[in-house]
């Protein structure tokens, strides 16, 4: 009962920790597999919002929007405005997600983009401005939004690039505007588009870490400009460029996949509202509206036509610069009263830091709340991380929804490692309290970094090619870190000047500035300059750069940029000029060992450099840092911050990892250092040998094995197991061995009960089922290996006698795997005879022996057991069991059938043989006393039933006959035969497979069957009949003898 | 054989049994004096039995000879200078400690994978095709202590195998291209001591990343009596697995197969050493390592033995 409860128990845990097992996979693969849940949808309203057409333009535009409504309303409003070659639907991934976080979201295409009619005015303060300030009012009348008071909505504004500007005016120029989110614009967009990074005395008195002004006149950015025109000419964008960035718009959302189709569908009704507004402005001449839409797209003409002069020349004029003017935040900026979060990236060489840094500086002087972010991406690829946005929400958060704290306005910047082994860097985030130098309190340090170099000249092919590659626009991080991992500059074309190698880890955070001297040479080529020509003097352009150059050699371009200056005023006599260049503003990291390096090139693909061959000397100058005097060095700002990012260290998994060794490690031990379980040891039956009772094994579907063996072998027994095949006894014999688990009943040796590895099998030696020896290694080391598997002393083992008893001879060392059937058997023999067990186990011990070793087998296993051990012998061979065993059980089906001395068995059938005198006479006593008497040579063969021998002797004698011997007629074979016809008379395969193997085959007679019956006693009451199972004796062999 | 010589070797079976003695003596545990569980198949016996085996001598052979003929192979023709990208095997010859990491890299889809599965798949189902495990059972070795050991010892063989491969490559490799300092294909260049460190570092993690295989390999030992399914199934589910993380259409499914992040040792070629996939490949390696051996353990200790 507590076995059964036990296994149940066992079985239920496994079952448990099955469904355990199985449960937690499936959930493992549900949770990585599932998508990720559909959020929930945001309600939407389509709205045109009408604004005034503004300067020269009587036809108000209307402006496509649409209305992102939260869960509960009124809230505070959000204008989310596109970047350039976008619209309102490039947005709509993050409107929907502001949405959800609390706020109405107002996305709208501007004008001259998607549905909204209108022509482009690059971000104007007389169109697209009024516009926002119209999309405002229109917001103060909406019931979904919380209004300040009358036509004043809470309202705040974000966007990139185009957006992003947008925002910055509209916060400058409306008051109303609670709060603003610009990413990654611009301050200044003739120094974006025309840069002149010539270091101005203000930039230098600036105290920010990014400040780089300009100056005028700058070099055209060809390659940035005429995609960005291209991106609404033919309306699409380039695919990789996030040009039109808004929060993570990857490009995809919205306008380049519809580019072929709707975008075209919406610049066809605006194509036609061109034309007028074109003849309108007076400045269409023949033009016919396709050929102004092919040439500018929904650009307004005057903007067009400056971008295509500059193209041309490389130039810019100031009719177009004051244009440009109109689109710069720079005039307003300094103006907004709302808290601002300037988000500027690290990897764009559109818009670079320093266009925020100007911003910065200009909101602060007025007294607003600023923060400033820079994060690892940008037009160059890359969209905020999301640390980022969630600085973003708060900040919308806290001032336009007043829940959350006070956001921070520390200053937040990403640095990249050197390349990994991934192919792209490590990046991880830093914060400074404050965005140094806004403010008198803070300011940014600046370190005077050596550099050497001698004067080198430096040639300007001509036409200006081929040209150095220091980025493509809109190129994905990675390709970008490649390309300037790998560009150097053209040789002849660049002026190096190197660092010593760094001795600690730099960081270097904001503008770098070098002051070179410039000189002309004279290039003997330069003949249109020489003739006079028509062709303007470019004056000297040169781009410089900085890049970090690790240990390995590797360089890596900071900033990925170049910084271009154009010198007009060098004389061409030769005299130097001395200039302090304003490099690429960057966030780069410097490890210890590298060094950096100062490159001043003549060509850079991506802008307009003049074309006209020359040739300049450049050298370090030494220079003035604010005050200190440097010979010749870089001055580079640093802003000391501590890491915010998380570690790339994934903890979750470092601990899981952790758990798991600790886990496989006790294991390990845990696995070696057995449980000492109480044994279930019956102290009756602590002298028996082997006691099995009701023993049953049934294999998952029902197939029976065993049903019922139970039997009990004494000390100093030979017991014969006998079946035939498939009876059951060798899985009752591996049950004993604790390899196949009972279904029922129990198996106890010594007393103690058998389970999978109980101790007490150290006391059985077994050989079930042929041998088992590692075919690589001779009958002596397997022997060896044997014992000494066991943990017992060497000395217990009594391998000699083991070794006699395989009788190999010297074939003892020779490999397992050349031995003969035979051989395996005597040695498996032995080995189960090793340290004398007091139990051996022996399932056919005789097969594949010849005569002789069969005789000595038989021998052996005799005088183990006279010396007070016990041996079990399974066989199916009658004749074995017979003369080897004192012993029988007879198994049959999966049951005992009988058992007993083998005396008792062969005697229990009343069929006997009296050797007489007078056969005839003897033959009519014993017809009155029994069935089918028969006369045969050996003498009166009378089956007596249960009429004792004796009586009939005496009967005999008493006739006068001489009774020379009486015998029990049968022998084990007619006994065994009789038994298994009439337990298994429904199943007579086990009998014929018999049958070949027993001589003398005699199929049971009537009176057989009875003795059977008789015979067979009931499991059941077996136990507590041990009287059926006493041995008569251990000397009993007789019927053994030949 | 003649019946003389039968007679014998018979007599002399009969004849020991003349010296058989009394009973062994037996503790109060009902066991014999000088048994003890704990003591049964000590590692050092099971890692002679195996050590014996031309199968375990000739997979640490090869581990040797590996080395060998790569620079044989890499002496045949010259580096016609590589174009574009560097790759780890391009700098194959640049020195010792850059040979031993190529062939490392070399054996590390595939040959490791094999050796591996064969020291593990091999453990129980060997055993079983040999009959023997039914003795060592009856000896008796608990099951749960026969896994234990046998996991130690292959565990042992395996360290050793992955040892034996750097280690002869680091000597071949020093003799053929020098002694130099390592070099990375991002350009980073290492001292040889630094190096060494490095070479240490990828050796643990490889054999770490592995263990998901060993678990598997066992798992499929204990439930098959053939040694060849074990070691065939554990390489064929990890070459599936291979296959399975270059779909891209899998996406993040990826990350849950165990090969995922068999290249994670990369990250210790530069500086700093890049942990974070190295920690990702080792936590789902040991995952599903622990997973296979539990289960493995659950399905042996019950199991009907009928080999």
């Amino acid at each position: 009962m507590k076995g059964r409860l036990r296994r149940l128990f066992n079985s239920r845990e496994r079952k448990i920790t099955a469904v355990v097992v199985v449960l937690a996979l499936v959930a493992a693969v549900t949770w990585a597999a599932w998508p990720a849940p559909a959020p929930a949808t945001v309600a939407t309203r389509d709205v045109t919002i009408t604004a005034p057409g503004g300067p020269g333009i009587d036809e108000p535009v209307q402006l496509d929007s649409t209305l992102y409504l939260p869960a509960q309303t009124p809230a505070p409003a959000v204008i989310m405005a596109h970047g350039f070659g976008g619209s309102k639907r490039s947005v709509a991934a993050n409107a929907e997600q502001l949405a959800r976080d609390g706020f109405v979201v107002l996305a709208y295409s501007a004008r001259g983009f998607g549905a909204s009619t209108g022509q482009i005015g690059l971000d104007s303060l007389d169109y697209e401005i009024p516009d926002g300030r119209a999309i405002v009012d229109w917001l103060g009348t909406q019931p979904e939004v919380v209004q300040d008071g009358a036509d004043d909505p809470r309202v705040g504004v974000t966007g990139a690039s185009y957006g992003g500007a947008l925002s910055l005016m509209l916060a400058g120029t409306d008051p109303r505007v609670d709060a603003a989110v610009p990413l990654i614009t611009w301050n200044d967009l003739e120094q974006s588009l025309f840069p002149n990074a010539q270091a101005t005395p203000a930039d230098q008195r600036a105290t920010t870490p990014a400040a780089a002004s300009g100056v005028g006149d700058g070099v055209f950015k060809k390659f940035w400009t005429s995609t960005l025109m291209a991106s609404i000419t033919t309306g699409a964008a380039l695919s990789a460029s996030p040009t039109g960035v808004a929060q993570g718009d990857s490009g995809d959302s919205g306008f380049v996949r519809r580019g072929g189709t709707s975008s075209s569908s919406a610049a066809a009704p605006s194509g036609q509202s061109t034309a007028p507004d074109a003849g309108g402005t007076g400045d269409g001449t023949a033009q016919t509206p396709a050929a102004i839409s092919a040439a500018c797209g929904r650009m307004r003409v005057e903007l067009c036509a400056g971008y295509a002069q500059a193209a041309q020349t490389g130039r810019i004029t100031p009719a177009f610069s004051t244009l440009l003017e109109k689109s710069s935040p720079k005039s307003v900026v300094g103006d907004i009263t709302a808290p601002t979060l300037l988000v500027q990236g690290e990897r764009d060489t559109l818009f670079p830091l320093s266009e925020a840094d100007a911003n910065a500086r200009a909101i602060a002087a007025n007294g607003a709340t600023v923060a400033m972010t820079w994060y690892n991406g940008g037009h160059d690829g890359g969209s905020p991380d999301p640390a980022t946005e969630a600085r973003i929400t708060e900040w919308f958060q806290h001032y336009l929804a007043d829940t959350g704290p006070v956001p921070s306005t520390a200053f937040q910047y990403t640095v990249e490692g050197p390349l990994s082994d991934t192919g792209s860097a490590r990046s991880r985030t830093l914060e400074a309290p404050v965005y140094p130098g806004l403010t008198d309190a803070t300011t940014t340090d600046r370190a005077a970094i050596a550099l050497s170099g001698a004067p080198q000249f430096v040639v300007n092919p001509p036409g200006a090619s081929p040209a150095s590659i220091s980025s493509l626009p809109g190129l994905s991080g990675l390709a970008s870190t490649a390309l300037s991992t790998f560009a150097g500059g053209l040789p002849g074309q660049t002026a190096r000047f190197g660092s010593q190698p760094f001795g600690e880890l730099t960081l270097i955070t904001g503008t770098p500035r070098v002051t070179v001297t410039v000189s002309k040479v004279a290039v003997p080529g330069n003949v249109g300059a020489a003739a006079g020509s028509s062709a303007q003097d470019d004056g000297a352009v040169l781009y410089g750069s900085l890049s970090k150059v690790s240990e390995g050699g590797t360089r890596t371009l900071a900033g990925g940029a170049v910084a271009p200056i154009r010198l007009t005023n060098l004389p061409a006599d030769g005299s130097p000029v001395t200039v302090t260049v304003d490099l690429p503003a960057t966030a780069l990291q410097v490890e210890a060992g590298s060094t950096i390096e100062v490159a001043l090139a003549t060509t850079d693909q991506a802008f307009a450099g003049p074309t006209a061959p020359a040739a300049y000397q450049i050298s370090l100058a030494g220079g003035s840092i604010r005050g200190t005097e440097v010979a010749g060095g870089v001055s580079a700002p640093e802003v000391p911050g501590v890491r915010v990012s998380a570690s790339d260290i994934p903890v979750g998994q470092f601990v899981g990892l952790a758990v798991l060794a600790v886990l496989a490690l006790l294991g390990l031990i845990l696995g070696g250092r057995v449980r000492s379980r109480r044994s279930d040891v019956d102290p009756a039956l602590v002298g028996v040998p082997l006691s099995i009772t009701g023993l049953g094994k049934s294999y998952p579907g029902g197939v029976k094995a065993v049903t019922d063996v139970g039997f009990r072998v004494e000390a100093g027994q030979v017991l014969g197991l006998l079946g035939p095949n498939g009876a059951g006894k060798t899985t009752t014999l591996r049950m004993v061995m604790g390899l196949i688990q009972p279904t029922q009943g129990e198996i106890r040796v010594f007393g103690h009960k058998i389970r999978p590895g109980s101790d007490i099998l150290s006391r059985i030696g077994s050989f079930v089922e042929g041998s088992g020896f590692l075919p690589h290694l001779s009958g002596k080391a397997n022997l060896d290996l044997y014992w000494k598997a066991t943990g017992r002393p060497a000395a217990d083992a009594h391998m000699a006698e083991a070794l006699e008893i395989a009788g190999l001879g010297k074939a003892v060392n020779r490999k397992v795997r050349t031995y003969s059937q035979g051989m395996r058997q005597r040695l498996a023999i032995a080995q189960a005879m090793l340290g004398l067990p007091d139990l051996l186990l022996m399932d056919e011990p005789t097969n594949g022996l010849d005569p002789p070793q069969i005789h000595a087998m038989r021998e052996v296993l005799r005088r183990y057991a006279a010396s007070g051990r016990t041996v079990l012998v399974s066989s199916h061979l009658l004749s074995e069991v017979e003369q080897t065993c004192s012993h029988v059980v007879v198994v049959h089906l999966g049951r005992t059938i009988a058992s007993g001395t083998v005396a008792e068995l062969v005697s229990s059938s009343g069929e006997m043989v009296f050797s007489v005198d007078d056969q005839d006479a003897a033959a009519a006593v014993l017809r009155t006393m029994a069935d089918d008497v028969e006369l045969t040579e050996t003498g009166v063969q009378a089956d007596l039933g249960t009429v004792p021998p004796s009586a009939a002797v005496s009967a005999l004698v008493s006739a006068g006959i001489a009774v020379m011997a009486a015998a029990p007629r049968n022998r084990l074979e007619d006994v065994f035969l009789t038994l298994i016809g009439a337990s298994g008379s429904d199943e007579t395969a086990g009998a014929a497979d018999l049958a070949p193997t027993s001589h003398e085959v005699d199929y049971g007679t009537g009176s057989a069957l009875e003795s059977a019956s008789a015979l067979e006693s009931s499991p059941d009451n077996r136990p507590n009949d041990p009287g059926g199972l006493t041995p008569v004796g251990t000397s009993s062999q007789h019927g053994g003898a030949e | 054989m003649s019946p003389v010589h039968h007679d014998h070797s018979a007599d002399a079976a009969v004849a020991a049994m003349n010296s058989v003695t009394a009973a062994v003596p037996v503790t109060e545990h009902g066991t014999p004096v000088g048994f003890a569980v704990g003591r049964t198949l000590p590692v050092r016996v099971e890692l002679s039995r195996q050590l014996r085996r031309r199968r375990t001598q000739v997979a640490l052979g090869f581990m040797a000879l590996l080395p060998v003929i790569l620079v044989i192979s890499f002496a045949f023709g010259s580096n016609n200078g590589a174009r574009g990208a560097v790759s780890l095997v391009d700098l194959a010859t640049s020195g010792s400690i850059n040979f031993a990491m190529v062939s490392l890299f070399f054996s590390a889809s595939f040959l490791l994978i094999v050796v591996i599965s064969l020291f593990f798949g091999d453990t129980i189902a060997s055993e079983a095709s040999w009959s023997s495990l039914r003795y060592l059972l009856a000896m008796p070795v608990p099951r749960i202590r026969l896994i234990r050991q046998k996991v130690l010892v292959a565990g042992l063989l395996s360290v050793l195998a992955l040892s034996i491969l750097p280690v002869t490559a680091l000597i071949i490799g020093g003799f053929a291209y020098g002694w130099n300092p390592l070099s990375t294909p991002v350009g980073e260049q290492f001292t040889f001591g630094e190096g060494l460190l490095r070479l240490g570092i990828i050796v643990g993690y490889v054999a770490v990343q592995l263990t998901w295989v060993a678990g598997l390999a066992l798992l499929l030992s204990v439930s098959t009596d053939a040694p060849l399914g074990a070691v065939g199934g554990a390489v064929l589910i990890s070459i599936l697995s291979q296959i399975l993380n270059q779909i891209d259409a899998l996406g993040d499914i990826r990350n849950w197969l165990p090969t995922h992040y068999s290249f994670a040792w990369t990250g210790a070629l530069v500086d700093p050493v890049r942990w974070d996939d190295m920690i990702r490949g080792g936590f789902a390696s040991l995952a599903y390592a622990v997973l296979f051996t539990t289960l493995a353990v659950l399905r042996f200790r019950r199991k009907d033995i009928t080999s």
